[in-house]
């Protein structure tokens, strides 16, 4: 068993087309963390040592967002901002973080094939949010490939949606149970690319 | 009757025409009333003998700016200021003693006349000097910190001096004296020696000691509860009749013990500088002092006798220049010893060159205890009347030359350090406290006054530095520091007086950041027109914050509460400002259909704001989180 701990962040979820359906299945898996981020902090006031504790206690961190111009929406970045913190997250002493998982779970607006070198976005996704990557191996986390809704709008019209939400919750319970394989999925380039790497059973 | 209306009408007719005049023309205030006491007295005769009386009451004017000049100075700066007092003025008074001294000694004078003529033109001009530093704001610059501390020194030298002047009588002007008839008894500077004549040494000093450790317990312990009662009288004249009589009360006590009032009152002062009563009493004397020290300046001019001064016109200008050159020499030579720099060193030493109203006291009592001869003294009458008249010339030629000289040089940033800008801040209630504690804490100067003298003892108990008085009153905002504030928060409770002071403080400084509590819409609009920038409904913000929780506890996102309470606050502020444009004092908003039609229009444009139609594409709540795919054309 893993402590699980989704980091939800979307600051228009009466727009939301598939984000809050997907949030609603992270609030509904038993005995992993929830946290709506816009809910707790819409002042953007960030109680640190709050968020600090949670991700102590917690051995998998999804961070699940909508991509806004390629990135993550503004409050998730002002958390990295303020509650990744030099001597927490990195630097001398900072390895509170060393060994958990981070996963991306996000949602794009854009067909796959607009993220790749000669498409209209220029750039793989999975090299747009290498930041986050990034981050991650400087807070020594092990990074997991991002799990990609592409062409977001129109998933639910194009029956792609409830797939995706059903592949979330296998997600979460996988990581849960200590039954995602975290070798084989960090061998992909995106952990969506093919059926999620589980293990039948421990 | 006659006579004394007659000549209060002179006097008061000479300061009104002559003083505007001279500060239009850049001359400051202190010229203006020598050419007015000038022009009344030698010159058209309108005022004669009674110049020289005049003259020891309005001394009492210095006193009181004393006092004035204590309250500004909390005793921690004075007890700063304590090297550069006994150094800076005692070596200036030695200095220019002895130098004077030596001169006259060439001019083969005997010495213990030339003692005493060194005594009486070491001394300057307190009043002069002060008024004109503080007319100029210099006083906090180093060269005015540095002449205050001279001319205080100068002051509590005066009364060893007059103790000195007796032993250096000559013999022979005695028994003149004495063949003449009595002539004594009216010694000039009050009845005070005959009470401390019959006491040893060690006892005067003994009284000495307990008037002034009267004086700091009095004005410690007894005078804040006094105040207090008095102010809870809330009668004005009554609480400006208490100052006055603590100010003359102190003021006898130390001429009964022969002591200078002049020091009794400015010890009082810096008692009280921190009291809650210090801005009060400021505005309560300072008219008095105003007056008076007008009143010393003209006498001053009045009392030059032209026809002694015509009779040696050269002779006397001569010894005039070369007096006021020997002080200048002293003070500068002092001024390079104490390392006063750039133009405060000019300032220093040619502000103090000047001989000063003891001067005239001391050269009575010298004729009077037969030290100087009557005629020596006639001239030295003239020439300590001549420095003070060519003063107001040399601060000029200070301003206009030195000063303005060095404005380009790389030495201005030393006098650049006056006092930081402040905040006044008037009602120290619900409101008024919230905004102190925040300025406080983030290490800015406030002033906080409030006219509830029994909340103010109470908020003192927790430290907090607010001042007694009527926020409304032009004199005391003025006395506390309207036209150096960078600030000014209004959080009084009564709507008219709010709008009323803020009308007179836009008038005052114009450039003045004014932000005003307002109590409703009506208060809102009134404020504007008065010229307040920021206005603050009071209840305003904590209705908002209601409204959003009101919307999270219906079940609203918490984040979509935020948003729309930011819409509608947004557009709520706008509105209130539009409609504070077109608000017209005069008529009543419901006779008003420009007013009516805008308000109907901005109340339209806020209920479709805060309606999020959810099919209106980029609505004001969300436009920034409306998805792409809504917006047509922008679909991948």
């Amino acid at each position: 068993m893993s402590k699980v701990m989704v980091l939800f962040a979307h600051p228009g979820q009466r727009h939301s087309q598939i984000n809050l359906d997907l949030a609603n299945v992270a609030r509904s898996v038993d005995d992993i963390g929830f946290v709506d981020l816009y809910a707790d902090y819409p002042r953007f006031k960030i109680d640190v040592d709050r968020e600090q504790e949670r991700l102590l206690v917690h051995d998998v961190i999804v961070f699940q967002f909508p991509v806004y111009w390629y990135s993550t929406p503004s409050l998730l970045k002002e958390w990295q901002d303020l509650v990744l913190e030099y001597g927490f997250a990195y630097g001398p002493g900072g390895d509170k973080l060393a060994g958990k998982l981070l996963v991306p779970v996000v949602t794009a607006g854009g067909l796959q094939d607009a993220y790749r070198e000669d498409g209209r976005n220029n750039f793989p996704l999975r090299t747009l949010l290498s930041p986050l990557e990034q981050t991650a191996n400087l807070c020594q986390m092990v990074y997991v490939p991002p799990l990609v809704l592409f062409a977001a709008l129109s998933a639910r019209n194009d029956g792609r949606a409830d797939d995706h939400i059903k592949q979330y919750r296998l997600l979460l319970e996988a990581l849960r149970d200590g039954r995602f394989d975290v070798e084989a999925a960090r061998r992909r380039d995106l952990l969506s690319d093919g059926a999620l790497p589980v293990l039948e059973s421990v | 009757m006659d006579s004394f209306l007659f000549q209060t009408f002179i006097y008061l007719l000479a300061a009104v025409v002559a003083v505007p005049i001279a500060n239009r023309l850049g001359l400051g205030s202190v010229l203006g009333y020598l050419i007015a006491g000038v022009v009344i007295g030698p010159m058209i005769g309108l005022v004669g003998s009674e110049t020289q009386d005049l003259q020891h009451f309005a001394e009492f004017g210095v006193v009181m700016m004393l006092f004035l000049v204590g309250l500004e100075l909390e005793p921690k700066a004075l007890w700063d200021m304590r090297a550069k007092l006994l150094g800076l003025g005692g070596l200036q008074v030695a200095g220019t003693t002895l130098a004077v001294m030596a001169a006259c000694m060439l001019f083969a004078l005997p010495w213990s006349v030339s003692l005493a003529i060194g005594l009486v033109f070491s001394l300057s001009s307190t009043a002069i000097v002060l008024q004109t530093l503080n007319e100029k704001g210099l006083m906090k610059s180093d060269g005015g910190q540095s002449s205050f501390s001279v001319l205080l020194f100068q002051d509590i030298a005066v009364i060893p001096m007059l103790a000195l002047i007796p032993l250096l009588a000559l013999p022979e002007l005695a028994e003149h004296a004495a063949q003449a008839g009595e002539h004594g008894e009216e010694a000039g500077h009050g009845s005070g020696f005959h009470l401390m004549d019959g006491l040893a040494g060690w006892q005067v000093a003994l009284v000495n000691l307990a008037a002034v450790a009267a004086v700091i317990f009095g004005g410690h312990f007894l005078s804040r509860p006094l105040f207090r009662f008095i102010a809870a009288a809330r009668l004005r004249e009554i609480f400006t009749a208490a100052a006055l009589l603590m100010v003359i009360a102190i003021a006898l006590l130390m001429t009964l013990v022969g002591l200078s009032p002049a020091l009794g009152t400015f010890l009082a002062g810096v008692v009280l500088a921190n009291s809650e009563f210090r801005h009060e009493l400021e505005s309560d004397i300072a008219p008095f002092k105003g007056l008076l020290l007008g009143l010393f300046f003209i006498t001053v001019g009045a009392g030059i006798d032209f026809a002694i001064l015509f009779s040696q016109f050269w002779f006397v200008l001569g010894l005039t220049l070369g007096v006021m050159a020997l002080k200048a020499l002293v003070l500068l030579a002092l001024a390079l010893f104490f390392k006063i720099k750039g133009p405060d060193r000019w300032l220093f030493a040619l502000g103090l060159a000047q001989a000063g109203e003891f001067g005239f006291v001391l050269l009575s009592f010298c004729v009077q205890s037969f030290v100087i001869p009557g005629e020596i003294a006639d001239t030295l009458l003239l020439v300590v009347a001549l420095s003070m008249l060519l003063t107001p010339a040399l601060f000029i030629f200070h301003d206009k030359v030195i000063a303005a000289r060095s404005d380009s040089g790389q030495e201005h940033e030393n006098d650049q350090i006056t006092e930081k800008g402040t905040a006044i801040i008037a009602g120290h209630g619900r409101f008024g406290q919230i905004v102190n504690r925040v300025l406080l804490s983030n290490n800015h100067k406030t002033v906080v006054l409030d006219h509830r003298a029994d909340l103010i003892e109470g908020l003192r108990k927790f430290g907090a530095r607010v001042f007694f008085g009527d926020a409304t009153r032009p004199d005391l905002l003025h006395a506390a520091g309207l036209h150096d504030a960078e600030l000014l928060v209004v959080a009084i409770d009564e709507p008219d007086q709010a709008i009323d002071l803020v009308r007179h403080a836009r008038r005052e400084h114009p450039d003045l950041h004014i932000i005003a509590r307002a109590e409703d819409r009506m208060a809102v609009y009134r404020l504007y027109a008065a010229g307040a920038n920021d206005i603050i409904r009071e209840t305003f913000d904590s209705s908002v914050r209601a409204s959003r929780c009101a919307l999270e506890a219906l079940g609203m996102h918490a984040y979509e509460a935020e948003k729309a309470i930011t819409v509608f606050v947004d557009h709520d502020r706008a509105a209130i400002r539009k409609l504070a444009q077109v608000w017209k004092p005069d008529i009543s908003v419901f006779d008003d259909p420009e007013y009516i039609a805008l308000a109907k229009e901005v109340n339209a444009q806020l209920e479709a704001a805060m309606a999020g139609d959810r099919s209106a594409l980029h609505d004001k709540t969300d436009r920034g989180w409306t998805p792409p795919g809504r917006v047509k054309g922008l679909t991948d």
